[in-house]
């Protein structure tokens, strides 16, 4: 689903040059649920906007299917955010002027081929808080929601910067039963950033990071279900 | 010496919010500069012409009368209050200037021998006064003298009493009586074409047939004297002279002119500078409100630290007075480039020997308060705000908005709109108080560029008015005084005429039970074909009895149709009679009294009588008539009315140019200021939301609508409102505007209001975009990683 080739990124402010991403190949499969782990700093959210089409790589390569990201202008990237990637970030990022169905139909409004607002919230288990402002909702619930927006477009990848960040471990796990269902489901390629090294049991493949380079690459074979990971 | 941080805290915010800053500093130097300009140039020519006045003895009661013995003058210059008295001769004559044409006519002033002018003094602004002994000596008014290009010793034609006099210029002189001077039945000064002539007391009795008497009474009185009681005690002692009327400095032509001009400039300050400095509160009390809440956790820092709630009120404040001082010194500069290029322009109708041009420190202290008032109003909500919060709560970020779902919000999901429009009716009705702000600044931008600009489109009727429907002859030749109407056949006999009309009029003063007003009262045939009285609904025939009033001068007597009105003729009846009122019409210009010719000759018992003949003119023989009315025996004077009207609209087009290009800056700075600061805010409030839109894949073009589309929506829709709010400034302006002299009609023309609407959308969607860039620039990533 995605392949990089070299890929570096480099954050130079003044005299500071910070190599986040250092020269990274991967391959990511289609339909694998892959947590990426590693200490803070060590270029995983990097990785994962490059991959998403928020940042522009350094040098190297990035290919998402057979179409290279890295040679990407800035329209034809916002299209292809909005025709195959879904985000779920820490700080759920909801309007807060619009209803929680209303922030789904922001998605189902521009997507080619969505599922109905409804349908993304009854998935998440939203079905009677359809008409809650952000405001009015418990943050597992606006994290659902989140998901429930990044889902609705039946999009090809999904991309979560720890999205159990701010939950405490009981709605962490609502959210974590959410992805693995999306995944199963749906089948969509789904990569999740944690800090919460317990996460790994429930996925198919685990990636480590340190200083910008990838050190470490395994396949799970004994996956948990969500509810028996704890933290 | 070094800053201390809350100091250097203040001067970086300034520089971040430059932008911010400088839109509200423009529309506020816009206020300061418009009251500098009006109150600085209404001021500079009221204490300009306190010390002409002064200096030069300006006589406090002017009298005119038939022709008086200079053997009564002891008797008045024995008047309680009296200071002094000077008996002269005045008569309008025609000139035959050299290398003109055209006749020109002139207004003869005397002066007496012997001895210095003991009130209206002239000063010679070259050469010198005329010897006695040489009766051909005149001094000619500066700018008459100017438009002419004489010097002493150059000669020119006068046509006196029916006979053709050659004068010499020995000098030229301004005079506070001729502060401005405009010819009779001109509606502009035109200098060519009339002026002032200074001649010498015994010529002028000889050319005259004056001697050993006078027909021009000005007295200088003491300070403190009720002028009320010298004018009647003065209107006795002249009654059985044929007197004309006395009045008082108020309704002196030059004097009263000048009035009016001083009067428009205040009102303009009062008027106009309240706009900007209410729109300066809006917008500092936004942008001040919006920084609070932003820097909300700085505050609690702050305050943790022991800063006093005075240190955090006075730091905010200090924002706004910082901007504030920005627009005062803007508006500073501004106010005085425009008031000097303001006294400019009335330098060319005013002639001052020293017209004071710097407008005084007073005028500057006032604006500079008028603005930091206007910006500690309008900080001073959000500065005690943030002063007032506790610590504990500061530190906490501040609660989500609220939203609920309201009676609009299932009117909104019936129409099922796009989700971004959904989002701008969401912010418009979520906070309506900031809609309304930001509507009722656009609108007041509307506005003032209707109420600025409604002043062509009035001034297009006045001149339609006044000249294509109501003064249609090409010339008005005018008598000393009342001739046999046979005169109009002799002037029907000259080259050139095609129509000539008589026209009657006279000096009258009507009064209506205790109120009384000066107004001239013409005779118009009811067939007459040049000079009409146009009303609403077309040409007004002038019944054969009674009489038809202005509506203005109706107002003043609170008369109304069939009304007795007491009517005075000076002059021409000893006693006042009684006539009713048989209609009224409205009018542009002066206080219009009318009857039929027939019935005020009846009423003075004589036989048909006329003042002036009205002409029209064959194109291709104007020539010889000029010709044939500078020799014409017995003229008073000749008026041109292409001429008037040629310089009325010049001297209009020319200053409604530059005013217009002033006021659509004004109106663009308060446009610009407002939607560039709503914008800002908006963007500051909602980065992250527009952030993600951005993530879902939304374009630049989707999301910026998000911002822009509120703007344009509430600048559409503030429209009506401001067409409203200026036609009213519009109406108490014309009614400010209209005195005696002109009633300016309220008239608006739909260009007018779209023009006005146009300036404001461009201005406001010009500082959206400005916006719209920082939108494009938004970093997705670096928004996303914070927490709110
Ligand atoms: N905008 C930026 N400018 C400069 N340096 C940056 C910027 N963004 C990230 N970096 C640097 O790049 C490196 C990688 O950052 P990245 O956000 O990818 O780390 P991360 O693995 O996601 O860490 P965390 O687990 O703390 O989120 C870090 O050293 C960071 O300091
Ligand atoms: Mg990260």
């Amino acid at each position: 689903m995605f392949r990089t080739s070299a890929l570096t990124k480099i954050y130079e402010t003044g005299s500071v040059r910070v190599v986040a991403l250092d020269a990274v190949d991967l391959t990511l499969n289609g339909g694998d649920l892959t947590v990426l782990l590693g200490p803070s700093g060590s270029g995983k959210s990097t990785l994962l906007n490059i991959l998403g089409g928020l940042d522009h790589a350094t040098s190297g390569q990035v290919w998402f299917r057979d179409l290279e990201l890295t040679g990407l202008g800035d329209r034809a990237l916002t299209r292809y955010r909005r025709d195959n990637v879904g985000f779920v970030f820490q700080f759920y990022n909801l309007v807060p002027s619009l209803t929680a169905r209303e922030n789904v139909r922001l998605i189902t409004d521009i997507a080619p081929d969505p599922m109905s607002a409804e349908e993304a919230l009854s998935l998440v288990g939203l079905s009677a808080r359809l008409d809650h402002f952000p405001a009015q909702l418990s943050g597992g619930e606006q994290q659902r929601v989140a998901i429930a927006r990044a889902v609705a477009k039946r999009p090809a990848v999904l991309l979560c910067d720890e999205p159990t960040g701010a939950l405490d471990s009981k709605t962490g796990v609502q959210v974590l039963e959410v992805l693995d269902q999306v995944n199963r489901e749906m089948g969509t390629t789904t990569v999740v950033i944690t800090h919460n090294a317990m996460i790994q049991r429930m996925a198919h493949r685990v990636m480590h990071f340190a200083d910008g380079r990838l050190v470490g690459d395994a396949r799970i074979t004994d996956r948990l279900a969500p509810s028996e990971v704890a933290w | 010496m070094r800053m201390r941080a809350l100091e250097r805290k203040l001067l970086r915010d300034l520089g971040r919010l430059w932008a911010q800053a400088l839109a509200i500093a423009a529309v506020l130097g816009c206020g300061v500069a418009v009251l500098i300009m009006a109150l600085g140039v209404s001021d500079a020519l009221d204490r300009s012409r306190a010390a002409y006045y002064e200096r030069n003895a300006f006589a406090d009661i002017f009298a005119s009368v038939r022709r008086a013995p200079l053997t009564i003058l002891p008797e008045i210059r024995a008047l309680s209050g009296v200071r002094a008295a000077e008996a002269r001769v005045s008569e309008f004559v025609v000139l035959d200037m050299p290398g003109r044409q055209r006749p020109a006519t002139a207004q003869v002033v005397t002066l007496p021998e012997g001895r210095d002018t003991t009130l209206n003094r002239p000063t010679l602004t070259f050469g010198r006064l005329p010897n006695p002994d040489h009766p051909e000596e005149v001094v000619v008014g500066s700018s008459f003298g100017e438009a002419h290009g004489l010097r002493s010793g150059d000669t020119f034609a006068a046509n006196i009493g029916g006979s053709r006099r050659e004068l010499t210029v020995v000098g030229a002189a301004l005079s506070p009586e001729f502060i401005y001077t405009i010819g009779p039945g001109s509606m502009m000064p035109d200098a060519a074409s009339h002026g002032v002539i200074w001649m010498g007391q015994r010529a002028a009795e000889a050319a005259f047939n004056m001697t050993g008497a006078f027909d021009d009474l000005v007295l200088g009185l003491d300070m403190r004297t009720d002028e009320r009681a010298v004018i009647e005690a003065l209107d006795l002692i002249l009654e059985p002279y044929g007197n004309y009327g006395v009045h008082g400095r108020a309704q002196q032509i030059s004097h009263s002119f000048l009035d009016a001009e001083i009067e428009q400039l205040r009102v303009m300050a009062y008027v106009l500078p309240p706009v900007f400095l209410l729109i300066t509160v809006f917008l500092v009390n936004m942008v001040i409100g919006r920084i609070v809440a932003l820097e909300r956790l700085e505050i609690g820092l702050l305050k943790a630290t022991g800063y006093s709630d005075g240190a955090i009120l006075a730091h905010y404040l200090l924002l706004a007075g910082l901007v504030a001082a920005v627009g005062i010194v803007l508006g500073s500069l501004g106010g005085t480039y425009l008031s000097r290029w303001m006294a400019g322009q009335f330098a060319r109708f005013y002639e001052f020997p020293e017209l004071i041009h710097s407008v005084s420190w007073t005028t500057h202290a006032l604006a500079a308060i008028a603005g930091f008032a206007a910006a500690t109003v309008g900080a001073v909500r959000a500065a005690l705000s943030a002063a007032r919060l506790p610590p504990a709560v500061a530190m906490a970020p501040a609660p989500p908005p609220h939203f609920n779902r309201g009676v609009i919000d299932r009117a909104l999901d019936a129409v099922r709109m796009a989700t971004p429009d959904l989002m701008i009716a969401r912010s418009i009705t979520r906070w309506p108080l900031r809609a309304a702000t930001s509507l009722l600044g656009y609108a007041l931008a509307t506005s003032v560029l209707v109420a600025s600009n409604f002043f062509p489109d009035s001034l297009d009727r006045i001149i339609d008015l006044a000249f294509d429907q109501s003064n249609r002859q090409d010339a008005i030749l005018t008598f000393p005084s009342d001739v046999p109407d046979i005169a109009v056949e002799e002037i029907r006999k000259l080259p050139g005429v095609i129509q000539a009309e008589g026209n009657l009029s006279m000096a009258a003063t009507l009064r209506h039970g205790h109120l009384e007003k000066d107004a001239t009262l013409q005779g118009l045939s009811a067939d007459a074909d040049l000079a009409r009285v146009v009303g609403e609904n077309g040409v007004i025939a002038i019944p054969d009895r009674g009489l038809v009033l202005s509506d203005r001068l109706a107002e003043t007597l609170e008369a109304r149709t069939g009304d007795l009105i007491e009517l005075d003729l000076p002059g021409h009846l000893a006693d006042p009679v009684f006539v009713t009122v048989a209609a009224q019409v409205p009018q542009v210009l002066g206080l219009g009294a009318y009857m039929s010719p027939s019935a005020i000759n009846a009423m003075l018992d004589r036989a048909p009588a006329v003042s002036a003949v009205n002409v029209t003119l064959a194109a291709d023989e104007a020539a010889a008539f000029h010709a044939a009315v500078k020799t014409m025996p017995g003229l008073g004077g000749a008026i041109l009315l292409a001429d008037n009207r040629r310089s009325f609209e010049k001297t209009v087009a020319e200053n409604i140019g530059a005013m217009t290009t002033i006021y659509i800056l004004l109106g663009s700075a308060i446009a610009v200021g407002v939607a560039y600061n709503a914008a800002r805010i908006q963007l500051s409030e909602r980065a992250r939301e527009l952030a993600s839109l951005r993530i879902l894949g939304f374009g630049r073009g989707d999301v910026s609508w998000v911002l822009i589309g509120e703007a344009m929506i509430l600048v559409v829709c503030a429209q009506p409102l401001g067409w409203w709010i200026g036609y009213q400034i519009a109406a108490l302006m014309t009614r400010a505007f209209s005195s005696d002299l002109y009633v300016l009609p309220l008239v608006v023309q739909p260009a007018t209001f779209a023009m006005a609407s146009l300036v404001v959308i461009l201005a406001a969607f010009g500082s959206v975009m400005l916006v719209r860039r920082r939108v494009d620039r938004l970093d997705l990533v670096a928004v996303m990683k914070s927490r709110e």
